[in-house]
């Protein structure tokens, strides 16, 4: 298990832009009357919001020397995302990495990576895995 | 008014990508991988050229189950497997290539249970590039409208 990261503080202009990236026009993910109106304390993130603070967790995991991953190659297998409550504008994550998995197969290493993230009262708030690939070293295709 | 009922079709959502929806995800996100911006980099490792970031075709099925509920905070856990890269077209004289990549999504309400006392959907997902499924076992639970 990582260290806790450092809190990332979800922003209301983070959310806007990330959602406008993915064309997500809900007006609870950009007018924050809106969003209280339906009874949330501030914007809401779209679910897949997660990578925006998980993937330097996981990036920086994946570039220790020590953790011996080839990271240069690196395919993203699959994805999943569970959450305890909605991410809101206001929030501050701490999150954690952990190896859940690592297996090889037909000389492809797979490593699912998770990250559970924390809120500044300590509540969890969600968890995600993702699945990465990449080539063993020394095995030819 | 929908009434969100056990084999319910999602309206379907179709999606242009080209180059600069990459650059303002990978931006939005903070995946600056560069085989979602050079082509170089993209087939260096066997890509036809620069493909959308998996992740952006997760979030763009996300957005058509988030907007067929009217609500972006209903997702409880939502999952997907990679199949497929989708290669997206360089621009043209600087402008993007108004065909781009074509992403197909459609999306069935299979079961309805309650849980907890919330009316709980689980949404089968599929996506399509060029008639190919680019998500796999892509499912999503939400709670549904009352």
């Amino acid at each position: 298990m990582s260290q806790p990261s450092p809190p990332y503080q979800v922003g209301r202009e983070k959310i806007r832009e990330f959602a406008t990236a993915i064309g997500e026009r809900s007006p609870m993910c950009h007018d924050v009357v809106a969003a209280r109106a339906a009874g949330h304390p501030d914007l809401v993130a779209p679910p897949t919001f997660t990578v925006v603070f998980t993937m330097p967790r996981i990036e920086a995991l994946l570039r220790e020397p020590a953790f011996g991953w080839r990271f240069e190659g690196t395919v993203h297998g699959g994805q999943t995302i569970e959450f305890h409550r909605p991410i809101c504008a206001g929030d501050e994550l701490i999150t954690t990495v952990e190896v859940k998995n690592l297996t090889i197969r037909a000389g492809t290493h797979m490593l699912t990576l998770r990250c559970e993230s924390s809120d500044q009262f300590g509540k969890p708030v969600c968890a995600t895995e993702a699945l990465l690939l990449s080539q063993a070293d020394g095995d030819t295709v | 008014m929908t009434t969100y009922a056990e084999g319910d079709e999602l309206p379907p959502l179709r999606v242009t990508l080209n180059r600069t929806d990459l650059v303002r995800y990978a931006a939005a996100s903070g995946d600056l991988n560069p085989i979602h911006w050079s082509d170089r980099v993209a087939q260096q490792v066997e890509l036809p050229g620069v493909v959308a970031h998996g992740m952006l075709t997760m979030a763009l099925a996300g957005r058509m189950v988030t907007t067929w509920l009217a609500d972006p905070a209903a997702v409880r856990s939502y999952q997907v497997r990679f199949t497929r890269p989708v290669p997206v077209p360089d621009v043209v004289d600087g402008v993007d290539d108004p065909g781009g990549a074509v992403i197909e999504l459609s999306g069935t309400l299979r079961s309805v249970e309650m849980v907890n006392g919330v009316r709980t959907g689980r949404v089968d997902i599929k996506a399509t590039f060029e008639g190919k499924t680019v998500l796999g076992r892509a499912s999503a639970v939400v709670s549904l409208p009352h």
